[in-house]
C-alpha cells in the first residue's frame, strides 16, 4: 500500500511539473509571437520603452529563468497582470469560495442522485421507470450546461421569479442567499454527469447481478434489498467513486467555468473567462496551473482511496 | 474473419443438428454463415429507437447541407446580411425586424425569418443551418483527427511497447490529466491567435483541431489496452512467422480486429466535440466571429437575448441537443449491437 502512495506522489510530481511547463510553453512562447514586451508597450513605443519593458518584465532572460520566475511568482502571490495590474493570486482567491461552494454541492448531489436513478434503473431494468430514466440521461448528456442554465434562467428565474437570475451570496453573508443562488448551478452542473453516472452505474449493477457471489447471497436466503445494497452495491459504487473523484477534479478545473459564467457567480471560472476575453496570459496561465494541479492532487487522492477500499487495485498496480 | 465481437454465426444450418438434410454434407460444403457485421448491422435494425434517431440526425445533416437552398430559395435572405432597418410581413401586418428598442422580432413561422430574427436582423433559421454546418464540419474533423492519431498512437504504443510506448503513454498521461475545457481553451486562445501551419486563427478548422487533440487520449487508451491483448494472439505469431513485416502486421492483422471498438468511438467523441465546441466557443477560444456556428448563436443569445428575444438561445440550443442527443442514442445503439456486452465508456 506504501508503495502504491509513494509511487502515485511520484508520478503525480512528474505530472505537475510537465503541465506547468506546458502551460508556460503554450502561452509564453507559442503566444506573443516574437516580442511580448512590443505587445505591452503599444504602438507607439520607442525601442528604449521596449528595452525598458524587457528588463522590467524579465522577457531578455533566457526561457528557463524565466519559467522559474514565472513559476516562483505564481506560487508566492506575486504575479501581477500585465492589462489590469492586479494581484492574480489573490483575484484567484477571491473566486474560490464561489466556484468550491458551486463545485463540491453540485458534487454531492450528482453522486447522490446518480446513485439513487442508477439504483431504480437498474431495479427496474427494463421497465417504464427504467426507459423513463434513461431518456432523462440521454438528455442530461447531451445538454451544454451553459443552454441548460440559460433555460433555467430564463423561465425559473425570470418569468416565475422562484430563484434569483444571477449573482453570487457569500455562505457567510447569508444562508438562505447563498443556497437560493447556487440551488439553480447546482442542478445544471449536476444534470450532466448524472446522466452519464446513473447509466454507468446501471449497467454496473446489472453486470454484478450474474456473479457468483450474488447467487451465493439470495442461496443465503438474503432479502433482494440486502443483496442489493450489502453485496451488488458495493461492488459497482467503486468505478462510480473513482469516477467521481477525477470528474470532480475536472469540474473545479474547468467544467464549472461554463456554469458559473452563465449564472455570473464570481468565480474562478469567470475570471478564466475575462481573461480570455483580454487576452491576460498571467492570470489564465495561473489559472491553468493551478486548477490542473487541484485535478492531478484530487485524482491522486482518489485513486489512493479507490486502491484502498478495492484491494485488486492496489494488489496489481 | 477474426473479429473479437464473439458472435458466432447463426445463420448455419449446421445448428440444427445432425439429422438435417438439406444436401450439402453430400458435397462437404459449408453452409453459409452469416459475418459479424451482417449481425450487427440486423440487431441494429432491429433497435427502432436507435435507428429512428440515427435517421433524425441524418436529417439534421441533409438540412444543413441544404442551407444555401433554404437561404436561396426560401428565405432569400444569406446568413450574413444585417438587416436591423428592415421590416417583414407577418399576417398581413408589417412589423420591424428590429424593434427601435433594439429587441428582434420572434418567431414568425412563415418563409421569412421562420425562427425569428437575431439581434443584427439576420434570419435565425438561415443562420441555424449555416451554423449547422460549421458545427457538424467541426465535430466531424475534430472526430477524425481523434480517431486517426488516437488509433495510430495506441496501435504504436501497443505493438512495439519499451520506449515508444513509455514516452507516448507519459504523454498521453499528461494531455489526459487536464481537463478539457482548460486544455481546448489555453490551446483554442492561443490558436485562434497564433494560427497553426498555414491556416489563420480565424479560420473554422482551428477549434477542429484544438477540439480533435483534446480527446486523443480517450481513444488512445482503450486502442492501446487492446491492442496489447491482441499482439499476444497466435493469428499475430503466424503473421510474424510467415515474414511480414511489422507495419503490414499492424494494419492488416490487429487494425481490423479493433475496427468494432473504432466505430463505436466515432458517435461518442462526435457528440462531445460538437458540445465542446459550443463549450469552448462560449467561453471565447472557440469559433470566433464572423463565422457562425450553434454556438456562437447560443453564445450571442445568452449575452444579449435574455429576456427579451429568448428564442434566440431556445432555438439554436434545442437544435444542438436535438443533435447531439440522436448522436448519442444511435451510439448506443450501435454499441449494444456490435457487442451486446461491451463495456465501453468515454469517462468526461
Amino acid at each position: 500500500m506504501v508503495r502504491f502512495i509513494v509511487r502515485r506522489l511520484l508520478v503525480m510530481i512528474g505530472l505537475l511539473i510537465v503541465i506547468s511547463m506546458f502551460t508556460f510553453a503554450m502561452f509564453v512562447l507559442v503566444l506573443p509571437n516574437g516580442n511580448p514586451a512590443a505587445l505591452l508597450a503599444g504602438r507607439l513605443a520607442t525601442p528604449a520603452e521596449v528595452h525598458l519593458i524587457d528588463v522590467r518584465y524579465g522577457f531578455n532572460q533566457p526561457i528557463y529563468i524565466q519559467y522559474v520566475d514565472t513559476m516562483k511568482n505564481i506560487f508566492t502571490g506575486q504575479a501581477y497582470s500585465y492589462q489590469s495590474g492586479f494581484n492574480v493570486l489573490s483575484e484567484i482567491r477571491a473566486g474560490m469560495p464561489a466556484t468550491l461552494s458551486l463545485a463540491i454541492g453540485a458534487g454531492i448531489i450528482w453522486l447522490a442522485t446518480s446513485i439513487l436513478f442508477g439504483t431504480i434503473a437498474a431495479v427496474k431494468a427494463g421497465k417504464y421507470a427504467d426507459r423513463v430514466l434513461t431518456v432523462l440521461s440521454m438528455i442530461g448528456v447531451s445538454m451544454p450546461p451553459f443552454f441548460f442554465g440559460a433555460v433555467l434562467i430564463y423561465y425559473v428565474a425570470y418569468k416565475l421569479n422562484i430563484i434569483p437570475i444571477g449573482g453570487y451570496v457569500p455562505l457567510t453573508q447569508s444562508v438562505g442567499g447563498w443556497f437560493g443562488h447556487l440551488i439553480a448551478p447546482w442542478i445544471t452542473l449536476s444534470i450532466l454527469f448524472i446522466g452519464f453516472y446513473s447509466r454507468v452505474l446501471r449497467s454496473s449493477i446489472l453486470d454484478s447481478i450474474n456473479e457468483d457471489y450474488v447467487r451465493t447471497a439470495r442461496a443465503k436466503g438474503l432479502s433482494e434489498r440486502q443483496v442489493l445494497i450489502r453485496h451488488s452495491l458495493r461492488n459497482s459504487l467503486i468505478p462510480i467513486f473513482s469516477l467521481w473523484g477525477l470528474d470532480f477534479a475536472q469540474v473545479i478545473g474547468g467544467g464549472a467555468i461554463l456554469t458559473e459564467t452563465v449564472f455570473n457567480l464570481h468565480g474562478v471560472g469567470e475570471l478564466a473567462r475575462d481573461s480570455i476575453g483580454r487576452l491576460d496570459t498571467i492570470t489564465l496561465m495561473a489559472i491553468v496551473i493551478l486548477t490542473g494541479i487541484a485535478v492531478v492532487v484530487i485524482g491522486a487522492l482518489v485513486d489512493v482511496l479507490v486502491a484502498f477500499l478495492d484491494p485488486r487495485i492496489r494488489l496489481q498496480a | 474473419m477474426s473479429v473479437i465481437s464473439g458472435s458466432g454465426s447463426s445463420g448455419g444450418v449446421a445448428e440444427l443438428g445432425e439429422g438435417f438434410d438439406a444436401g450439402f454434407e453430400a458435397e462437404g460444403q459449408l453452409p453459409p454463415g452469416v459475418g459479424p457485421w451482417r449481425l450487427a448491422w440486423r440487431r441494429l435494425r432491429r433497435n427502432r429507437v436507435a435507428m429512428g434517431f440515427g435517421l433524425l440526425f441524418l436529417l439534421i445533416v441533409i438540412l444543413c447541407l441544404l442551407a444555401p437552398v433554404y437561404s436561396h430559395d426560401i428565405a432569400h435572405i444569406g446568413p450574413d446580411v444585417n438587416n436591423i432597418t428592415g421590416t417583414v410581413r407577418v399576417g398581413g401586418k408589417v412589423e420591424d425586424v428590429v424593434s427601435l428598442t433594439g429587441i428582434p422580432i420572434g418567431p414568425t413561422w412563415t418563409s421569412h425569418y421562420f425562427f425569428g430574427a437575431d439581434d443584427n436582423g439576420r434570419d435565425v433559421a438561415v443562420r441555424l443551418l449555416y451554423g449547422g454546418r460549421t458545427s457538424l464540419e467541426i465535430g466531424a474533423v475534430a472526430t477524425l483527427i481523434t480517431m486517426i492519431i488516437g488509433t495510430l498512437l495506441g496501435l504504436i504504443s501497443g505493438y512495439f511497447r519499451g520506449f515508444a510506448d513509455g514516452l507516448l503513454s507519459r504523454a498521453n498521461d499528461v494531455v489526459w490529466a487536464f481537463p478539457a475545457v482548460l486544455l481546448g481553451i489555453t490551446i483554442g486562445t492561443v490558436l485562434n491567435i497564433h494560427g497553426i501551419g498555414p491556416l489563420h486563427g480565424t479560420n473554422a478548422l482551428v477549434p477542429a483541431i484544438v477540439i480533435g487533440f483534446v480527446y486523443i487520449p480517450y481513444v488512445f487508451r482503450p486502442v492501446r489496452g487492446q491492442v496489447l491483448t491482441l499482439r499476444e494472439r497466435d493469428f499475430v505469431d503466424a503473421a510474424r512467422q510467415q515474414g511480414l513485416s511489422d507495419w503490414r502486421i499492424m494494419m492488416s492483422e490487429i487494425l481490423p480486429n479493433l475496427s468494432s471498438t473504432i466505430v463505436v468511438f466515432v458517435p461518442l467523441i462526435l457528440a462531445n466535440a460538437i458540445l465542446l465546441e459550443a463549450g469552448l466557443t462560449y467561453l471565447g477560444a472557440g469559433v470566433q466571429p464572423p463565422n457562425a456556428s450553434w454556438g456562437t448563436m447560443i453564445s450571442d443569445g445568452i449575452n444579449n437575448d435574455i429576456p427579451s428575444a429568448f428564442h434566440n438561445v431556445l432555438i439554436p440550443g434545442i437544435m444542438l441537443v436535438l443533435a447531439v442527443m440522436s448522436i448519442n442514442i444511435f451510439g448506443d445503439g450501435l454499441r449494444d449491437a456490435l457487442d451486446p456486452r461491451s463495456k465501453i465508456r468515454v469517462a468526461r
